[in-house]
This record gives structure tokens, C-alpha cells and sequence, in this order.
């Protein structure tokens, strides 16, 4: 089997107060930057020692070609949320994963919304991106990054739209009117292949079938693993 | 927002709407009692099972506990990466 994972990091601050983030997070979708997502459902809610726990289902549209779908089929792509939210100490933890297809592409992000001593607060986005496709596993290894940082500043603007319209007299007023997506030297990108030598005991014939086969299917994964990672990412 | 059930959606716009207050009014001042929202979380919550059911969504593999992957948390990220995801799908 094998498994690459690519995970990357960025930062966002949000010029609301923590207070005002997460009551807006509730209510963030519709937004206009986020038509893709379909539906949105509490499946269980509760508090437990002092935090507040709910899971959340999502849906979102399909952006596939109609002549790919039979490779993404059961779609609308379903997205599972849980979070944790912490009052006292000011913390909202989420994390988010898709349901299903999980060895074509399992995308995972996790979220930490915090106080900041300014008063604004920071959004540290994790994302791990992870197949157990050959052709896939490599071509995200490739795309790696860059698509991640285009769908932070998306969910930014979205965030952002939702905030505005709650609190149209609570921004900070502050400095923070770009995605402040962290600096390069922040930002970690990293990449493990394990296994990759796991195809052997072929004959040659079979082994040259399987090359060329390889690559067109690689070509064909490059093209489509920055769409179907954002197909099962619910931050865009 | 709609649900994923065509007939709940004005369930979870009730529910969605005592939560929301509930959570600005009662919650971040420190009160944690959440029996306010419960007898329409339950209808609602109803409602949503059923149309999971029929649109054969099964959220059992995902596990009752709500995960939030705290092991990620202060992780190196190359730690992280190298995660094996195959064995808990």
C-alpha cells in the first residue's frame, strides 16, 4: 500500500474579538464564497466538562467533469466537522474530514481559532492530504502547497463577509486587512513517501504496461488533485 | 443553510436559531446548562437520522467520540505528514 501525506500550515487573523469569531462560525455558510457547500446539519451537540462539542455534517457540489465522475461517484461529496470549543481558555478547535472515497484522497484539516493579546484572533490552519493512490500519492506530492494557500484566503474572504454582516461595528479597526497567511518561513510543507518501492515481482512485459499506464494515470491525477482536494476541502 | 433532509430544513432553522441565542446569551456567559434547545435538537435530530438513513450516509465508522486530533497538536509536522491514515478508514 501506499500512503503519501502532505500537510501544510497557515495562519489567518481575523480583526474581531474571539467572542464575535465564534459566534459568527455558526452561521457562516450561506456565503458568497462558498456556494459549493450544499447543506449543513448538527448531528450531536454537547457540553462536556465546560466545552462545547458538536459534530457537524456538510455537503458540497461536485465541481467534476460529467467524464470524470465515474471515478468520483457518490457525490456530492459529504464532509464530517467536529469541534471542541473552550470558553474559558478562548479556544475553538475544529476538525474537518471527508466521508468516504478515503483511499483516493482523504483530506483532513484542522482549525484553531484563539485569543490574541490584541484583542483580534488567529486562525492556524493545518491541512494533511494523504492517498493511498499511486498516481495520486505523487501528484500531491506535487501540487502540494499552493493550493491550500488559495483556499485559505477563500475561506478568509468568506469568514470575513459573514463577520462583517454579524458585527458590522465591532471590527477591530485593526491592521489586519489582508489574509495574513504565514510567512514562508512558517509555513511547513512536508511530504513522506512510504512504500513506493512496494511494486516489484513483475515480469518485465507487465512491468512496461504498468509503466506506461503509470504515467497516463499520473498525468491524469496531476491535473485532478488540486480539484478533488478541494472537492472534499469544506475551507473554501 | 439547508439540511441535508428536504423536510427538515425548517426544523433546523428553529433549532439553528434557539442554539445560536442560547450559545451568545447563556454559553459564553458561563452558563452551560444546554437543556433550553433540547426538545427541538431531538425532533430535528430525528429528522436528519432519517434522511442519513435514506441517502445511506453511515457515520458509524467515524466513531461516537468527537475527535478534533489533539495528537496533531504541537506535533512536528513531518510526524504529522507521515501518518498512517489507511488503518482507522
Amino acid at each position: 500500500m501506499v500512503v503519501t501525506a502532505s500537510t501544510c500550515r497557515t495562519e489567518t487573523v481575523f480583526d474581531y474579538s474571539w467572542k464575535d469569531v465564534v459566534v459568527a462560525y455558526w452561521n457562516r455558510y450561506p456565503n458568497p464564497y462558498s456556494t459549493h457547500v450544499l447543506t449543513e446539519d448538527t448531528i450531536s451537540r454537547e457540553v462536556r466538562d465546560g466545552k462545547l462539542r458538536s459534530r457537524r455534517l456538510l455537503s458540497k457540489t461536485n465541481p467534476v467533469p460529467r467524464w470524470g465522475a465515474r471515478f468520483y461517484n457518490n457525490l456530492p461529496v459529504k464532509i464530517v466537522e467536529d469541534s471542541v470549543l473552550d470558553p474559558v481558555k478562548k479556544t475553538l478547535t475544529t476538525y474537518t474530514r471527508n466521508l468516504g472515497m478515503k483511499k483516493i484522497m482523504n483530506v483532513e484539516e484542522i482549525v484553531v481559532y484563539s485569543e490574541q493579546p490584541d484583542g483580534s484572533t488567529l486562525a492556524e490552519r493545518r491541512a494533511f492530504v494523504s492517498s493511498q493512490v499511486l498516481g495520486f500519492s505523487r501528484a500531491i506530492r506535487a501540487f502540494g502547497l499552493e493550493r491550500f494557500k488559495s483556499n485559505g484566503v477563500k475561506a478568509f474572504n468568506g469568514f470575513n463577509h459573514v463577520l462583517r454582516r454579524m458585527f458590522p461595528h465591532s471590527h477591530l479597526g485593526g491592521q489586519h486587512h489582508q489574509p495574513a497567511i504565514a510567512a514562508p518561513s512558517d509555513l511547513s510543507v512536508a511530504t513522506s513517501t512510504t512504500a513506493t518501492s512496494s511494486i516489484s515481482s513483475h515480469s518485465s512485459s507487465t512491468t512496461d504496461r504498468l509503466k506506461g499506464a503509470t504515467k497516463v494515470g499520473y498525468e491524469f491525477f496531476k491535473s485532478h488533485a488540486s480539484k478533488i482536494a478541494q472537492l472534499f476541502s469544506v475551507k473554501n | 443553510m439547508n439540511s441535508i433532509g428536504k423536510d427538515c430544513d425548517e426544523l433546523k432553522k428553529q433549532y439553528d436559531a434557539c442554539f445560536n441565542s442560547w450559545f451568545s446569551e447563556q454559553f459564553l456567559k458561563g452558563r452551560t446548562d444546554d437543556s433550553a434547545c433540547a426538545p427541538i435538537f431531538r425532533v430535528y435530530q430525528e429528522c436528519v437520522k432519517r434522511a442519513m438513513l435514506e441517502q445511506k450516509i453511515d457515520l458509524s465508522k467515524i466513531g461516537a467520540e468527537y475527535s478534533t486530533r489533539s495528537e496533531y497538536e504541537g506535533a512536528g509536522s513531518s510526524a504529522a505528514g507521515g501518518k498512517q491514515q489507511g488503518s482507522k478508514s
